[in-house]
């Protein structure tokens, strides 16, 4: 025989999961939101998404290759997706510098200076836009109103989102009832027909992307099931309490970042629990953090900061959360 | 709804290119080379010494202790060589090397192709019986089976149970054996059942294997308390504590054996062994071998005496590809890459399997990007990529506690990985460095 | 306004000095009483906390020299007699001196010298392959090549030479911590005596078979002919196993073993070059061109 024979430890065949295939599976999920948001806001909304999903790549092969002086690993798509989840978070009429900063903070600060994929303890897209949040407030809470299938370049009329309407509002004495007839109504809002992020808006387009992601099996159910269901069950339980002051579990779901969050950046692997269980809790500490902060908190919106704070959580969960051991002998 | 164990588990491509072929009696070696030891316990004694003559199913080792099982020569010839030669782990191992003359059978060993039914021996008598002809599981793991037959007092046993599944993928042996011999199985299962003194016992098979359970359910009517229980596929199934979970649901308590709730798993090709040790007085000197893969021209399921060359029965396939890169022993989830072919035929070989080079070689190791893959396949319930991390840092006081130990090696962590890791290598050296540690703590 | 200030002057103050009270009781009630000289011997420790003295670190160490009677029973092998005679004088005891230790390895299976005949194909571990298998050589006694041993190396004084596909000892900086003895799974390191003028000749083979299998495994495996064993007057080699070795405590450095050995098993070290006829184990030694394939 010619050839040397290799041996290897088995198993010896392999499922042909690779990094690249989930990462580009999550990217496939996330078209149908990025759709419906290039739909409601236009040029802008591409234009952001485009600026993001460049600088995300460029930064990342830029700084492996002569700030750490590595091997670049833009290939494997996680930049991508870095990219596209803090576009997704941005209003279409976010200036470029703005952006560029953000996505600077977002790869080089939450991600490669704590080691690249896989090492980062914060999910990147967020940390970016929390980071904006903080320090640009007024461009970060500026969103043009929806203007469906505008391809001109013409600066959009502006409009609160639905949370913030209601937090407004409340905040000033209103009635709720009043303020729910001011905001898009529920079938919109499903549909995406309402300011917002680019991102964020549809719900059906994020659920689509979510069945995809079950199918394929890049993610599992408890994180979004967990999340979503404690969102609906606590704000269900407040509107029951009180009607006039505390909105419905169908308004909190369908506004704001809640879809989004629960299945696209609370389930991103590297900063979610490794355990079913663990995962469970991970999605109800989310769920109750971004209840607090929109119902009682200064921000309208919560789920960026709730996922940040569980994301802290995260090696806490791993470490006392176990999954049920095969035969565990009952002490 | 068919049963199947509740956690884990995963479900690689099936490539059963050899399922449905009958099973070929090879051709006899020139020479055969019987190492041993090929089971797992105490080393064998060696009986023989070169220039003896030795006649098929004579004894050739026997066994070093109560966990140890007799070996006996496959064919009939002259002792030329008893040396440590090269076996499947790599290492050199002492073996006993026959050159093959005529197939001069001992004259005890009935060869008539009669079913023969009526067991006569004893409950006592059977488990001897078993011993003496060396009988060990041949799904594998090669354990006596008389001492798993052996219930220590205070254990009571009320199920037996069949391992029929053949969860790994590429392997046809077991299949074709239930198809061509099916009675002689089920006589093998009685026979087991009076040595256990138990009088239910089911027979596990996955559910890719319809004629096979159609075939068996059929048969096993004319047999008192014996029930074929059809399974869902999935790997690793044909583990004793996956078994006994899908068909029972009772869960063997970490660190016990399937005793500690009542149960004896036995493979099927086993209960075959069995049949004809009891019923025919015929020691395990040959078993059924599959020969598979992607590139094998003629994947076949063969009889094959211990200790003929696996370069004899990869030629009997028709030879190897020249794009070949690897050889497993076993099937692909389990088996053991062989570093050369000239290695022989132990009783735990259940096939041996032929990569191409392409799939030969592992993919580059990425960093772990934390999708907890790894721990939703696990069928025990670990966290795989965090035994490979203690046990890389060696800290194994951790890999202890995490229970490394219950870990079965069913490489589903690794086969499952997107990035490659190598999870399953480093559990193992965790595994036996806490084995190792664990040993020399009990001796203080 | 001054309220303001005020309320925060007191409740800050009395939070301040409220909680040195507790830390002062608790430092009072968790003090540990410690012997002042071992933070004496510690200071003249290397601090390398390599683990070689037999103790997990250098704390661990100096506490055990406080604590013994007769130094002579510890040594520091990073910090050598120099090192122990320092503890000994802060200690007031006196140490004997030991001679010098190096690390050595006992293969000699270069690419070159012995032929692959498969490849190793799992995470790149020497205990993983061992376990697994012999090796990917005929030689299931020699190096495995997988660098466990450069990997423990806490002073830089090991790397892989990718020619050979063998690890190499810098001998400046080895301190004959002995963690490569520890770490490789083949025992092919011993810690032998550094020798006058670094000077030593060793059998650099650890092959237990009979002669012919391990000449076919290895161009200079030790193949237990007994030669050198006949050439030594020193009664410095024992056979057993197969192999020879060689007591570094009998052996004068005379060569006479290198000489008559057949298959160059038997290495000498930092030696000037021979007038008589050029030394065999140079050809041995010489470096292949064949490059060991790397396996990740």
């Amino acid at each position: 025989m010619s050839k040397l024979l290799s041996v290897s430890l088995s198993p010896h065949v392999h499922s042909g999961n690779s990094v690249k295939k989930e990462m580009y599976g999550v990217i496939i999920a996330m078209i149908p939101a990025m759709l419906v948001g290039f739909y409601a806001f236009g040029l802008d909304a591409v234009r952001v998404t485009a600026i993001s999903v460049i600088a995300a790549v460029g930064f990342e092969y830029l700084i492996q290759k002569f700030l750490l002086k590595i091997e670049p690993t833009v290939t494997d798509g996680s930049a991508i997706i870095t990219g596209m989840l803090f576009a997704f978070n941005m209003p279409s009429n976010l200036p470029i510098w703005i952006i560029l900063i953000g996505i600077l903070v977002s790869i080089g600060v939450a991600k490669l200076s704590f080691g690249g994929l896989g090492q980062n303890p914060f999910n990147p897209a967020l940390v970016g836009r929390v980071f904006l949040l903080i320090s640009f407030p007024v461009q970060m809470t500026t969103w043009p109103k929806v203007n469906p299938m505008n391809f001109s370049m013409v600066d959009a009329e502006t409009a609160a989102t639905p949370l913030a309407l209601v937090k407004e509002g409340l905040k000033n004495g209103d009635n709720l009832s009043d303020l729910m007839g001011k905001i898009p109504s529920f079938t919109d809002m499903f549909l995406g027909i309402m300011g917002g992020s680019i991102g964020e808006i549809s719900a059906i387009a994020i659920l689509l992307g979510g069945i995809y992601m079950l199918w394929k099996k890049i993610i599992s159910w408890h994180i979004p099931v967990s999340m979503l269901g404690t969102i609906a069950i606590i704000a269900a339980i407040l509107h029951y309490v009180n009607p006039q002051a505390y909105a419905g579990a169908d308004f909190h779901l369908l506004t704001g970042g809640a879809m989004l969050g629960a299945v696209f950046m609370a389930t991103d692997m590297v900063t979610s629990p490794m355990t079913h269980k663990g995962m469970l809790i991970f999605g109800f500490g989310i769920g109750l953090l971004t209840i607090l902060i929109r119902v009682f908190g200064a921000y309208p919106e919560g789920v960026s900061f709730a996922i940040l704070i569980m994301n802290a959580f995260v090696p806490i969960i791993n470490t006392y959360v176990k999954p049920k051991r095969f035969g565990e002998v009952k002490k | 709804m068919l049963k199947t164990f509740p956690v884990g588990g995963v479900h690689p491509s099936e490539n059963k290119f050899s399922a449905g072929k009958k099973i070929e009696t090879l051709p006899l070696p020139k020479s055969v080379t019987i190492p041993a030891g090929q089971h797992i316990g105490a080393p064998t004694q060696i009986l023989v010494k070169k220039g003896d003559a030795v006649k098929v199913g004579q004894i050739i080792a026997k066994a070093g202790g109560f966990v140890s099982a007799n070996i006996h020569s496959s064919v009939s010839g002259k002792v030329s060589k008893v040396d440590d030669i090269f076996d499947s782990s790599g290492y050199r191992r002492p073996s006993v090397v026959i050159e093959v003359e005529g197939d001069e059978w001992l004259e005890d060993i009935d060869r008539s192709e009669n079913l023969k039914t009526e067991i006569t021996l004893s409950k006592e008598e059977i488990i001897k019986k078993i011993s003496e002809m060396g009988i060990v599981g041949l799904g594998g793991a090669t354990f006596p089976t008389h001492v798993k037959l052996s219930i220590p007092d205070g254990k009571k046993v009320g199920n037996l149970l069949i391992n029929a599944v053949e969860c790994e993928p590429y392997l046809t042996a077991d299949h074709q054996l239930m198809m061509e011999k099916a009675d002689e199985i089920l006589v093998g299962t009685t026979i087991l059942m009076k040595a256990l003194n138990v009088n239910k016992a089911y027979i596990g098979i996955e559910n890719n294997k319809p004629d096979a359970i159609s075939h068996l359910s059929e048969k096993s009517k004319n047999y008192k308390g014996i029930e074929v229980v059809a399974l869902k596929v999935q790997y690793p199934q044909g583990g004793e504590k996956q078994l006994i979970k899908a068909v029972l649901n009772r869960e063997v308590p970490s660190g016990g054996l399937p005793l500690d709730v009542g149960c004896v798993v036995q493979n099927v090709g086993t209960a075959f062994a069995i049949y004809e040790a009891v019923q025919k007085n015929k020691p395990l000197f040959e078993r059924i071998v599959t020969v598979t893969g992607k590139s094998v021209n003629k994947p076949s399921n063969f009889l094959v005496r211990i200790g003929t060359s696996t370069d004899t029965l990869i030629e009997a396939a028709g030879g190897l590809h020249e794009n070949s890169g690897k050889v497993v022993s076993g099937g692909p989830m389990m088996g053991k890459a062989l570093s050369r072919t000239d290695v022989p035929i132990t009783k735990g070989s259940s096939g041996v399997l032929i990569f191409k080079e392409e799939e030969s070689k592992r993919d580059e190791i990425k960093p772990c990007i934390r999708c907890a893959k790894c721990v939703s396949v696990c069928p025990m319930g670990l966290e795989p990529y965090l035994l490979m991390t203690v046990s890389k840092s060696q800290n194994y006081e951790r890999v202890e506690s995490e229970r490394a130990l219950d870990c079965i090696e069913c490489g589903s962590c690794s086969y499952t990985c997107p990035s490659s890791r190598p999870l399953l290598d480093y559990i193992r050296l965790g595994k036996s460095e806490v084995t190792k540690i664990i040993r020399s703590r009990n001796q203080k | 306004m001054n309220d303001v200030i005020l309320y925060t002057l007191i409740t800050l103050g009395g939070i301040g000095a409220l909680s040195s009270i507790i830390l002062f009781f608790v430092a009072q009630k968790f003090k540990v009483i410690e012997d002042p000289r071992i933070d004496l011997v510690e200071e003249v420790l290397p601090l390398a906390n390599c683990g070689g003295c037999g103790y997990p670190g250098c704390r661990n160490f100096a506490d055990a020299c406080v604590k013994a009677e007769d130094l002579n029973s510890l040594y520091c092998p990073v910090g050598g007699n120099e090192t122990m005679s320092k503890v000994a004088s802060v200690l007031g005891q006196t140490v004997e001196g030991k001679e010098p230790q190096v690390a050595v390895l006992l293969c000699n299976g270069s690419n070159a010298n012995r032929k692959h005949t498969s490849i190793f194909d799992s995470a790149a571990n020497c205990t993983i392959a061992a376990n697994t298998y012999g090796g990917e050589t005929e030689c299931t006694h020699g190096c495995l090549g997988l660098g466990e041993c450069v990997d423990a190396c806490n002073f830089n004084a090991m790397y892989m030479d990718p020619v050979t596909g063998l690890p190499v000892v810098i001998e400046d900086n080895c301190t004959a911590c002995g963690a490569c003895v520890k770490a490789c799974p083949k025992n092919l390191f011993e810690l032998r005596n550094k020798g006058k003028k670094s000077r030593r000749i060793y059998v650099a083979c650890m092959n237990t078979d009979k002669g012919a299998p391990a000449k076919k495994a290895c161009d200079t495996a030790c193949i237990g002919c007994s030669l050198c064993f006949k050439a030594c007057k020193y009664d410095a080699i024992t056979m057993a196993n197969n192999k020879a070795y060689i007591d570094y405590n009998k052996c004068v450095l005379c060569r006479a073993c290198v000489e008559v050995c057949p298959t160059n098993a038997i290495h000498e070290l930092n030696f000037p070059p021979r007038k008589v006829k050029p030394a065999k184990e140079e050809v041995a030694n010489e470096p292949s061109t064949e490059v060991k394939s790397e396996n990740q």
